[in-house]
């Protein structure tokens, strides 16, 4: 329980930090491209790669953990769909870098408004 | 009102455009790039070397209170034309990273407004994708504190 506890919080909160995480592996986002054509078993998605099925298991407990996939039962199969939400959030990735550039400029304007030129 | 940074990363390139319009003449924000002791304090990093010419080198580093150096980095100016263009590489040291090719365009608006268009060119989209995602590999900027501090004085 407890490291179910653990998991899951790992992916609630510091949602960014783990979404990035998953998908910086290349089997992984080949999963989510894969998965966003069409719902898949876990199985037809492992027949894509050359990967063992456990190890494609492994990737697609992943990116459920971090809510990048959904699952869903369809009888004895459980399909997997893209959540767009998430991928929304991770399209937005940018924002901290571009946050972190503006305070710079904003600093760097607000320094340059007072800025008094030497005199020799 | 406050002018947005914006930050232009397509999917699948390797490179970002960042463009900042300024309240600034073009001359006072291209003083910003060259002057080290105006530099150092919108970076929040000490500048070691600063050779603004063509062929001339870079090095920033930042050290924590104690001393110790959490960030550095360096690299070549190619082409340093004042009020217009600064062409330069940029790498950071003993990081995983190739080094980046960075465009530095200087364009006058008004009297008073300024643009910077700042295009940066990585080795791969891994890479370039990789350092969109510091900032929060690293919680954010090492020497925002330190920035903060500089910039209150100021007022």
């Amino acid at each position: 329980m407890t490291s179910l506890y653990l998991q899951s919080n790992n992916c609630t909160m510091e949602i960014r930090r783990d979404v990035f995480q998953a998908i910086a592996d290349p089997t992984r986002r080949a999963i989510l491209n894969l998965v966003a054509i069409q719902a898949m078993t876990p199985g037809t998605i492992a027949e894509n790669f050359d990967s063992s099925r456990q190890t494609i298991s492994k990737h697609i407990k992943i990116l459920t953990e971090c809510e990048l996939l959904d699952q869903q039962q369809n009888g004895r199969e459980i399909y997997y769909y893209i959540n767009p939400k998430k991928i929304k959030e991770v399209a937005d990735f940018i924002e901290p870098f571009r946050q972190m550039w503006d305070d710079r400029f904003n600093k760097l304007e607000s320094i340059m408004k007072n800025y008094k030129p030497k005199k020799d | 009102m406050e002018r947005k940074t914006k930050i232009n990363a397509e999917n699948g390139q390797q490179e970002i455009v960042i463009t900042r319009e300024f309240d600034l003449p073009v001359d006072l924000l291209f003083k910003a790039y060259a002057e080290p002791e105006i530099v150092e304090q919108w970076m929040g990093t000490k500048v070691v070397k600063l050779e603004n010419k063509q062929h001339g080198g870079w090095q920033f580093e930042t050290k924590d209170p104690n001393g110790n150096v959490v960030f550095s980095a360096n690299g070549v100016i190619h082409d340093f034309v004042p009020n217009e263009r600064i062409t330069r590489t940029f790498e950071m040291d003993n990081a995983n990273f190739a080094p980046q090719l960075e465009f530095l365009e200087f364009e006058e608006l008004t009297e008073d407004t300024s643009r910077l268009t700042m295009q940066i060119i990585y080795k791969s989209v891994e890479h370039r994708d990789q350092q969109l995602k510091l900032p929060f590999a690293q919680g954010l900027n090492f020497a925002h504190n330190r920035l903060q501090e500089i910039v209150n004085k100021l007022k």
